[in-house]
């Protein structure tokens, strides 16, 4: 699979006259997973969604392969880069195998035929994401980590390079939290796909960034290799919380604790 | 692995399709059953030969002029006006529920048949009109209400939530405004706008089973074409966009096509209540998950206006009851039922 850009320049986006991010310059690396991460209300679920063209900017512009994103056919648009928002709906009664062939929308025509190879990427999306066995199952009865995947599923059925997701590990346990970000990780590291994804938990973050992005008040603070990014000064300017990073054990990547009002004696007594 | 995945894949797309097929078929079945009923039962009994002699005179030129005028003057425009009307009501109540993620979001319920009725009553009590006059007043009020709904929940976009609340305030106040006509209209004014309020195929004329034919063959085309749309539409409006769907485009399509498809049914039978209602929800059942069923809800749409129609002629011996009296009575119980499901499990399918 090709390798496509996609890029910020002077890049305003808000909501009626609300400003939410300004004049933002953001190259995504290709064939690298991004995660956006930022404090509430920081504007890195708009920025995502300036990204994926699904909110149009009031100034500059989104480039996808140089051209404009919200210039280009929206249809060509879904063929390169796929889109996971925060809450999709499912139809009641659908199952997962017909969930995750809508993903195959931008890829048939009017009168909807369906080929071999619709048929092949179904299964193969649902083989990436372990859910093969549930394929006849509807999605109602899932468990909301199933879900998820199954809405992953749908994205990656796409054939998408670019895959942006917001919050995906939202409203799951630890487990599954680390089962989706494994996912994501294969995606990049074994079919070289470019993935962008939004994130709360900034540990996880880290441990899986090849590039993460921090976000603050619409601007981003600081990006590059976590391990280069995330000090205690960062995170203390894009969280304003205090904290001490260690290295993740498993991982080697940057581990943030945060302190906290109660605990701040005991760091003076530990240092002083 | 991965291709033999694809084969299940594929062939559990099949069964789906079979199922759906299924379904078609049993629905045509009921609704030739019915036909044949609402061709042979009458006051004036004409054993089945002479109304297949009758049906095909035009062609053999064989005629009995007294036969005939039952057969092919009565019993047949009344039979394709239940149909097209049924069909049209069952198709554009399941565009609303499905375009509005809600199963009460039908055009009887959502306003746009009350701004129809409300047109209705005004050129009868207030104009004094008649007939067909009154149709083109019901085509025209509808498609104002319609369009006043959107508008007033168009806020860059339209989001569902806004279009039922809105439909449902509509209603209200067009409910009041036909009220008011009636304190000030004459009784046997009163007595002609109840009859067109209830919806009936007691005055089935040819003529309006060729304008909503017409109809038909004109937007059908196009609902081929927007559905579509739905398979990004149905799963929230960022993932349709994302998916390449024309979000505002689709939607608007879909809405016209099926204000379209109530404003001509009501304009031709008059807001025959419910049918629009229940068909969807019905469909859905029959298809369980295995497509979105909107054939199929034209069929049942067809069917329950057909059974409630032949019920109301022929159920109270000497008694011929308006259509809307039959669908009324069924569709009330049928939300009761709908509403004791959805209490239980949470939400309704």
């Amino acid at each position: 699979m090709r390798n496509h850009q996609l890029m910020a320049a002077g890049l305003h986006l808000g909501y009626a006259d609300r400003e939410i991010v300004s004049d933002l310059n953001l190259t995504i690396p290709s064939g690298k997973l991004t995660v956006i991460v930022g404090a509430n209300a920081c504007g890195k679920s708009t920025l995502l969604r300036g990204l994926a063209r699904l909110l149009s900017p009031s100034k500059g512009a989104v480039y996808l392969d140089g051209k404009p994103i919200h210039q280009m056919p929206t249809r060509e648009v879904a063929t390169l880069l796929g889109v996971l928002p925060q809450s999709p709906v499912a139809p009641d009664a659908i199952t997962v195998a017909d969930l995750v062939g809508r993903g195959r929308y931008p890829h048939q025509g009017w009168f909807r035929r369906w080929t071999p190879e619709d048929d092949a990427a179904v299964a193969e999306a649902l083989g990436a994401t372990d859910m093969a066995d549930l394929a006849a199952r509807p999605v109602d009865e899932l468990s909301g980590g199933q879900r998820q995947r199954v809405w992953i599923a749908m994205a990656l059925a796409q054939e998408t390079d670019l895959l942006l997701l917001d919050e995906p590990t939202t409203f799951l346990d630890i487990n599954h939290q680390v089962e989706v970000l494994d996912l994501l990780t294969d995606l990049v590291k074994s079919r070289g796909r470019t993935v962008v994804v939004v994130l709360h938990d900034l540990n996880l973050a880290c441990r899986y960034a090849d590039h993460i992005v921090a976000m603050k008040s619409g601007k981003i603070i600081a990006e590059g290799k976590p391990v280069d990014v995330m000090t205690e000064k960062v995170v203390h300017d894009v969280f304003n919380m205090s904290s001490r990073i260690v290295l993740d054990p498993i991982s080697n990547t940057p581990m943030i604790v945060p302190i906290g009002r109660h605990h701040v004696e005991a760091i003076q007594t530990v240092t002083g | 692995m991965t291709l033999v995945q694809a084969t299940t894949i594929a062939a559990a797309r099949r069964a789906r399709q079979n199922h759906a097929t299924r379904v078609t078929l049993g629905l045509l079945a009921a609704l030739l059953v019915a036909a044949i009923a609402a061709m042979l039962l009458g006051d004036f009994p004409v054993p089945p030969e002479t109304v297949l002699q009758s049906l095909f005179s035009p062609l053999t030129g064989i005629s009995n002029k007294g036969v005939d005028f039952i057969v092919l003057q009565v019993r047949l425009p009344r039979l394709i006006l239940a149909l097209l009307s049924g069909a049209a009501f069952g198709l554009c109540g399941i565009i609303f529920q499905t375009l509005l993620r809600n199963p009460l979001a039908s055009p009887d319920i959502i306003g746009i048949a009350h701004g129809a009725s409300a047109a209705a009553v005004f050129c009868i009590i207030v104009l004094g009109w008649g007939g067909l006059s009154v149709s083109l007043g019901a085509f025209a009020g509808a498609i104002l209400t319609a369009v006043a709904i959107y508008l007033l929940a168009w806020r860059n976009g339209v989001t569902a939530y806004r279009v039922v609340l809105i439909g449902i305030g509509a209603a209200a106040m067009l409910s009041a405004i036909i009220s008011y006509l009636f304190t000030r209209a004459r009784l046997n004014e009163v007595q002609q706008a109840m009859a067109w309020l209830v919806g009936s195929l007691n005055a089935a004329q040819p003529a309006d089973s060729i304008v909503l034919a017409i109809t038909m063959v004109v937007i059908l085309p196009m609902l081929f074409v927007l559905v579509r749309g739905l398979d990004g539409l149905e799963l929230g409006d960022d993932t349709a966009h994302a998916l390449g769907t024309h979000v505002e485009r689709t939607r608007l399509g879909l809405m016209l096509v099926a204000v379209a498809l109530a404003a001509f049914a009501t304009a031709a039978v008059g807001p025959v209540g419910f049918v629009a209602f229940v068909s969807g929800p019905i469909a859905r059942r029959l298809m369980g998950g295995a497509g979105r069923g909107f054939p199929q809800a034209a069929l049942v749409g067809a069917l329950v206006m057909l059974v409630s129609d032949l019920v109301a002629q022929h159920a109270l011996p000497g008694t011929q009851l308006p259509t809307g009296v039959v669908t009324g009575a069924f569709g009330a119980t049928f939300l009761l039922w709908l509403l004791v499901v959805s209490g239980r499990s949470g939400r309704v399918n």
